[in-house]
């Protein structure tokens, strides 16, 4: 092997995640050159669950911060609490002279103020203003903040590795994607999607397997519709087509219980109005596009 | 040849700047590309793009550039590594341990080289090139018992291929117009202003009353915060608009869709507006309002956006009775009715589904790009329009 600082490769996957080169690649060289790694892709292709993974394989504790749409940059560093101070010198409860009592470090001053290395997963980042993503940055950057209120300054002890979520619901500002490392989870491919599936449901008949996966992929590769179907739909899907004994006979010329997969009113309408018009549903994979018959 | 690929991605549109470069020149300097092209790929792609929908120009741009190097780069380790496992030595025959000795060292890598400088486009199986099956020595899965595992793991496949796959053609947000993306892009179609009943704690507000209230808590209420955009469209149907139903279709949904918009409505024409617009694609006669009334309707504020290729008989633009419609006959020349939504309007935006280089080549659309700013019905195009909607206010104004 050539000779590479080792300091850096810290990463390479846990026992219950199979991480892909290109996110090996990632995550490494944004804890070495000390940047956010923003990981995008689809709802449903486990976002989340894969920065739980990362903290896992650093060994680290990890800190999330869920962001709402009408979360605020300020949340994260930390809140003073004025409402409950008011209260409390209004009915005298509780030493209102201490303001430091009603400063409550949010999910981004806690990692800076924990003693050993933690993770922090800001997830879903696009939830919140358009603006938002810009103020954060600065903290980010300099991995240190001062609370207003007292002229405190929290300053991390130990450089968070800091992992960020999105679903592309907003267009990310660009001085903020600038700062990051990027990484994309592709959607499944039909190889990887069996082995998914065989997680959730071991010992799944092959030929039922198939047609499912068929009608899945050729579903998502209807450009119409407003929402495509993800792999938690197919998964529920599967096990409505279990309990209900669908043989993969019954399934290679319709496409039972469709609600499971399209959660959109429209979706469904479109695709029952096709099959009634005489509408055909593929049932081997050459009807589907080249991506599959190569 | 790096400089090259930095001005080949900025070439290709995609935006990388100086920070990005210096960020991938530093990784590079502490050693994590690993003198492997595949690992450089990786690397250089989570660092330089920002957005999956430039992931399709960075593999061409990849490709183009650092075609031929992939050997030199990707056999420094690899080779080594299986030179230096001596599991792979343990069950080759006497025969062909000679064999190998002969051809071990500088020499074999030197072959590997050559093989790779004479490949000239992706291969799989064969005799003789590197790909990852056939007889050849070189390429994993091969028959020969001494075949280099080339990439190693099956998962772990070289740059060049991975890049050369493309994968990520669907992301092209040029290329792809679908109802979620135009969503995406009409996201910024937002002034926030506060408007309407006031329903939000102010919070600053409360503390304040609260303190000149000696301590007796008042709470004080604010209207939220809304998007105070009010969106006229106005779209041209049928005849050469007829091929482009299904982009047009998916825009008129996105728009219905936009919860966010203040007021949103939507007329249609055909070719070009003139005394009367159509309050349904069918443009009959008797749903139909007249244009001056719309104009006079709706306050100078609301943002526009028209819908069309632009593309006619000059006379339906130019002379008077130029409408298209025999039915219809009104004096007042189509280009004239343009100018008063123009005049009428702080901010009008054409979008044309025509191919932006097709654009120069007919008459009218010309004239009426020198109106109206005009851009690409794309998602890029799009977003493009709807910044000089909502943008500083130079960008609306009209090139002459």
């Amino acid at each position: 092997m050539k000779e590479w600082n080792d300091d850096f490769l810290r990463f390479s996957g846990t026992q219950g995640y199979i991480a892909s080169p290109a996110l090996v690649e990632a995550v490494n060289a944004s804890i070495a050159l000390e940047r956010p790694l923003l990981i995008k892709g689809e709802p449903g292709t486990g976002k989340t669950l894969l920065a739980r993974h990362v903290a896992e394989g650093l060994g680290m504790p990890m800190e999330q911060w869920h962001i709402k749409s009408t979360s605020k940059a300020q949340d994260g560093l930390y809140v003073y609490d004025t409402v409950q101070r008011l209260n409390d010198a209004r009915f005298g409860d509780g030493d209102v002279s201490d303001i430091r009592t009603y400063i409550k470090l949010g999910p981004i001053g806690r990692t800076f103020a924990a003693a050993n290395r933690h993770v922090l997963l800001i997830d879903e980042v696009d939830k919140a203003d358009l603006e938002f993503p810009n103020d954060i940055l600065r903290e980010l950057d300099e991995m240190q903040f001062t609370v207003m209120e007292t002229g405190d300054e929290v300053t991390a002890k130990e450089r968070p590795v800091v992992l960020i979520t999105s679903n592309n619901e907003k267009e990310l500002p660009d001085a903020f994607l600038r700062r990051c490392v990027f990484h994309f989870i592709e959607f499944p491919d039909l190889e990887l999607m069996k082995q998914i599936v065989d997680v959730h449901h071991p010992h799944l008949d092959t030929q039922l397997l198939d047609q499912v996966l068929l009608k899945f992929y050729w579903l998502r590769e209807q450009n119409e519709l407003r929402k495509k179907p993800s792999t938690s739909e197919l998964i529920d899907w599967i096990s409505v087509l279990l309990k209900a004994g669908i043989t993969p006979d019954q399934i290679e010329q319709q496409i039972p219980f469709l609600g499971a997969l399209l959660k959109n009113e429209q979706d469904t309408e479109a695709l029952s109005g096709y099959h009634e018009r005489g509408g055909r549903y593929p049932d081997q994979w050459s009807d589907l596009g080249p991506r599959f018959n190569n | 040849m790096f400089l090259e690929f930095f001005y080949g991605l900025r070439e290709q549109g995609v935006p990388v700047g100086m920070q990005e470069w210096m960020m991938l020149m530093e990784a590079m300097k502490k050693g994590l590309h690993g003198s492997s092209l595949r690992r450089f790929y990786n690397l250089s792609r989570a660092l330089l793009v920002k957005s999956e929908t430039y992931f399709d120009a960075f593999d061409r741009v990849f490709l183009s550039v650092f075609e031929g190097v992939e050997g030199a780069l990707e056999i420094e380790d690899e080779v080594l590594q299986w030179l230096q496992d001596p599991k792979n030595f343990q069950e080759l025959t006497d025969e062909q341990k000679q064999m190998l000795e002969r051809l071990s060292g500088d020499e074999l890598m030197q072959q590997f080289l050559e093989r790779l400088a004479e490949q000239t486009e992706r291969h799989d199986g064969g005799d003789k090139w590197v790909g990852t099956g056939g007889r050849s020595p070189f390429g994993h899965g091969g028959e020969h018992p001494t075949g280099i595992r080339v990439g190693g793991q099956s998962r772990n496949r070289s740059a060049m291929k991975v890049a050369g796959e493309r994968r990520f053609r669907d992301y092209r947000t040029d290329a792809s117009l679908d109802i979620r993306n135009i969503q995406l892009a009409l996201r910024r179609l937002r002034q926030l202003t506060r408007v309407g009943p006031a329903s939000e704690l102010d919070l600053d507000e409360t503390i304040d009353q609260t303190c000149r209230n000696a301590g007796e808590i008042e709470l004080v209420f604010r209207p939220e915060k809304r998007n105070n955009v009010r969106l006229l469209l106005l779209m041209d149907v049928g005849g050469t608009m007829d091929p482009y139903y299904e982009p047009v279709s998916r825009l008129l949904t996105a728009l219905h869709e936009e919860r966010g918009l203040r007021e949103f409505k939507a007329y249609y024409f055909h070719n070009c507006p003139y005394e009367l617009l159509g309050t349904s694609a069918s443009l009959l006669r008797r749903d139909a309002v007249p244009t001056g009334d719309v104009l006079r309707k709706l306050d100078p504020r609301w943002k526009v956006i028209i819908v069309g290729d632009a593309a006619m008989h000059p006379a339906e633009l130019m002379e008077p009775y130029g409408n298209i419609d025999p039915r219809k006959t009104a004096e007042t020349r189509g280009i004239d009715w343009l100018h008063r939504i123009h005049d009428h309007f702080d901010r009008v935006v054409w979008l044309n589904p025509d191919e932006p280089d097709l654009w120069e080549q007919t008459h009218t659309t010309r004239i009426v790009s020198k109106l109206f700013p005009m851009f690409h019905l794309s998602v890029d195009g799009i977003a493009d329009g709807v910044r000089a909607l909502i943008g500083a206010k130079t960008l609306g104004q009209t090139v002459h």
